[in-house]
């Protein structure tokens, strides 16, 4: 078979970063390879020389065995290849067709309704399900995906390499998606997706490409290997794979959400009617499609998004009188003498400030205890010197701005310093993403750790298999409503994939 | 009778704003803010004033159509000198778009004035084109329709530089809205980044945007010289321009980034500045003056209660684009 691609010890530094370091690869026409590796791996830079975003220092790339020089996204276009980026790159306030046709030559004048019929034409051809004259803003996440699929389609793409395509998608549509991309093979086209899920890699790929840290490690075929084998040439040693799950031990209601509704600034609900249960000493998993409230619940239980109605109660862990919540600010929940530890999704900008240092950021939660108008840096330093240990966090200093600091440090420092306060509800929010296996199972240690400490810990999560396998219950979130709360024992994928769209019928919860 | 002639009075006033509403637009639309539209503008004056003077002194004959031409060439690209500038600051080396724009201000109300003042020195007092080409700029352009009772005064009663710029206004949004080009251009004041991905050529759309876009908000500078419905015409008259860029940069705010909304949006306040002198509300002249501001301020608290997306500034409107930064 004839090879659609192939790169030719291909390196790539930034500065003294080595990126990709003599990398060789080739992929057929007909046929689905996967490109795993964990982050820092240099998957994305490696396809990116090939969309022409960026150029390699030294190597070769070889198009349908002619070997070519691909200096700009346009290069990348006329040779028939086409990216699907993991951040979409559309423009949210035009239609599907306008995206799809932008930057095209063509006649001045734009003939929409051609347009539409020649997208509509594609859409049927490999299955797609796409109204060209939808806003882009209006769309939910995998409608998004769609028009970026079409869009490189449109071009005449007939290398296509996607992205960590399954990132954002609910199972269901992964597997709409794994369609798509089985028709897309028939038809001839060379396909390379780039994950690190290994379930995906198993399920879709005919060849599996392995890199480790910008090094190229070997090239299997995907019905000659297992996932186990495939991890341990990713991280380039024995990982196991299991998240563990420690008992839950008396477990007693801590914090009380009853009927909680809010509305958004524009008016929009956010949180219907929402009611739930988190006990010590176990984690509560929250599941839902990107948007469908995960943000806003943990934002309003921490005091920093207005309610509309509803209560959330603390049930104190000496057997107090419950505390009301609602109402309240940050500052006063915690003058209530409530410990709670919140993990935001955006982690430079609430969580942590960028540009200040791990000591300046360790302060932020303690500095109101200095007399005086002052401020006492030392507990700050001797704070982060105990997470720069205890976490094993890699930074020249503790005073480097923590912008400087890769993913998964950040989350350590994060992580760190809302542990440090010995919190009895604890809320993270998308806590491992971005993160590689290492630091993932470094951050779901601390949160077993703080479980077993009795706290009651609510894991807003995305990926369904670490949800089931590190939670005891998950409660599923639609559209702003609990569609479900399940025991993550014994709940399927399937089970959740549903719960995640179903309530009402009502799934386009993707707007914010 | 009153009525008619305010209304014709208001269209005459909006005209420069309109010019300057529409260059901020297209300017805006490619993401740069350029806060330099009253810089512009002086420059614009100054540099069609001059062009037709010093083309009247040198001809034997002068001709009103060739000093016509010649004060809107100057003064488009004297303006889009100024837009150059800009764009060199803020798309090649990526400065702060406020600050660059405030200095573009600041230096072409100095250039506007400095320029004019060598003039008028020279002159021997004051720089003042001949009635040729002042009357080729206040007459009426269909002068055989504009005798028609009401109609002809309501719509065939202007200078050419008003229907210009109307032309203008109705170009600009076919352009924006219908060819492959105005869509690009949007892209680029949308998300710079995507355009590029999309094989555009984001730097060459904004410097092409910007450069033409200050180029027409001199033409507003040039006809507010040029104009004589305040009594003097086709002259320098120091700090002529006077808030009419500000008013633009607000209008465009006004009009939502919408060529065919700002003529309507230009008409208004257009209106307000011209109402003392045909509607008596028996109230000091100073009152009247502010009312333009006024409905500016009122506006802006309007729209930035919309909530609809299309109505929303382009969203990368400010900002410098530099592909590398990830």
């Amino acid at each position: 078979m004839e090879h659609a691609i192939e790169l030719r010890n291909i390196t790539k530094t930034f500065g003294s970063v080595v990126a990709n370091n003599n990398v060789s690869l080739s992929l057929k026409k007909g046929e689905i390879l996967a490109l795993l590796g964990e982050n820092g791996s240099g998957k994305t830079t490696l396809m990116n020389m090939i969309s022409g975003i960026y150029y390699p220092d030294s190597g070769q790339i070889l198009v349908d065995g002619r070997e070519v020089s691909i200096t700009s996204p346009k290069d990348a276009f006329s040779l028939g290849i086409g990216m699907i980026h993991q951040h979409f790159k559309l423009i949210d306030i035009f239609t599907a067709a306008e995206n799809i046709v932008l930057g095209l030559p063509g006649k001045g004048h734009l003939d929409r309704k051609k347009l539409s019929a020649e997208i509509s034409e594609i859409s049927a051809r490999y299955g797609f399900e796409l109204d060209p004259d939808k806003k882009i803003y209006d769309m939910s996440v995998s409608e998004k995906q769609t028009v970026e699929i079409i869009k490189v389609l449109y071009r005449g793409a007939n290398i296509l390499i996607l992205d960590e395509p399954t990132a954002v998608l609910t199972p269901q549509e992964a597997n709409k998606l794994f369609d798509i991309l089985r028709n897309m093979k028939k038809d001839g086209k060379a396909i390379v997706i780039i994950t690190h899920k290994l379930n995906e890699v198993m399920e879709i790929s005919d060849r599996v490409a392995v890199l480790r840290k910008g090094e190229y490690i070997a090239t299997v075929n995907t019905s000659e290997t297992n996932p186990q084998a495939l991890t341990n040439m990713m991280v380039g040693r024995a990982v196991s794979l299991d998240i563990e799950r420690p008992p839950v031990r008396h477990a007693k209601d801590r914090l009380t959400v009853q009927s909680l509704n809010c509305t958004s600034s524009d008016g929009v609900k956010v949180l219907d009617n929402v009611s739930f249960t988190a006990k010590s000493g176990e984690i509560l998993g929250i599941a839902g499609i990107a948007g469908s409230g995960q943000r806003e619940l943990c934002e309003a239980i921490a005091g920093l998004y207005p309610i509309k109605s509803g209560s959330i109660s603390y049930i104190p862990a000496d057997g107090g009188k419950p505390r009301e919540l609602v109402g309240r600010d940050p500052l006063s929940i915690r003058q209530l003498g409530v410990s709670l530890a919140f993990v935001p999704e955006d982690r430079l900008g609430m969580g942590l400030v960028a540009g200040m240092g791990m000591v300046g950021n360790m302060m932020l939660r303690s500095y109101r205890r200095g007399k005086g108008i002052f401020t006492d840096r030392r507990p700050g330093k001797k704070l982060a010197a105990d997470v720069v240990e205890r976490l094993e966090v890699s930074t020249p200093s503790v005073s480097t701005p923590v912008s400087r600091l890769s993913g998964g440090n950040v989350q350590k420092v994060l992580l760190g310093r809302e542990i440090a306060s010995e919190p009895t509800v604890i809320m993270a929010a998308y806590p491992v993403r971005g993160l590689d296996i290492n630091s993932s199972f470094t951050i779901y240690h601390l949160l077993n750790e703080q479980k077993e400490k009795n706290a009651a810990v609510i894991y807003v999560g995305e990926d369904l298999d670490v949800l089931l396998q590190l939670c005891d219950r998950i409660l599923v979130l639609c559209g702003g409503r609990v569609s479900g709360i399940v025991d993550a024992r014994t709940a399927t994928k399937e089970q959740l994939g549903l719960l995640m769209t179903q309530v009402g019928g009502s799934t386009n919860g993707g707007e914010s | 009778m009153t009525m008619l002639n305010f209304f014709c009075a208001a269209v005459l006033a909006s005209c420069p704003l309109l010019f300057g509403t529409l260059g901020e637009s297209l300017t805006e639309k490619s993401g740069n803010l350029n806060l330099g539209v009253e810089g512009m503008m002086f420059m614009g004056a100054v540099a069609g004033l001059g062009g037709s003077y010093y083309y009247e002194k040198s001809a034997e004959n002068p001709v009103a159509i060739i000093s016509v031409l010649i004060a809107i060439g100057c003064a488009f690209l004297c303006a889009a000198l100024g837009a150059l500038i800009y764009s060199v600051i803020t798309i090649t080396f990526r400065a702060n778009q406020n600050v660059t724009g405030l200095a573009l201000t600041i230096f072409g109300i100095g250039f506007g004035n400095f320029v004019g003042e060598a003039m008028s020195n020279a002159a021997g007092g004051y720089v003042v084109v001949s009635d040729l080409t002042k009357t080729a700029f206040n007459t009426p352009l269909f002068p055989a329709l504009s005798t028609i009772p009401i109609v002809g005064k309501l719509f065939f009663s202007y200078n050419f530089m008003v229907y210009l710029s109307l032309v203008c206004a109705i170009v600009l949004a076919v352009f924006l809205k219908y060819t492959r080009v105005g869509l690009n251009l949007r892209s680029v004041g949308e998300n710079p980044a995507t355009a590029d991905a999309a094989g555009i050529n984001v730097e060459r759309y904004k410097y092409l945007a910007t450069v033409i876009g200050g180029g027409i908000t001199g033409l507003g500078g040039l006809y507010i010289v040029m104009n004589s419905a305040n009594g003097v015409g086709g002259v320098w008259v120091h700090n002529c321009i006077s808030g009419y860029g500000w008013l633009s940069v607000a209008l465009v705010i006004f009009a939502m980034w919408n060529p065919s909304r700002a003529v309507f949006c230009a008409f208004i306040v257009g209106a307000l500045s011209v109402m003392r002198l045909y509607i008596s509300l028996g109230i000091p002249d100073q009152i009247y003056n502010i009312f333009p501001y006024i409905a500016t301020v009122i506006v802006l608290i309007f729209v930035s209660l919309r909530k609809k997306r299309e109505n929303q500034p382009p969203a990368s409107l400010g900002l410098a684009y530099f592909r590398e930064e990830r």
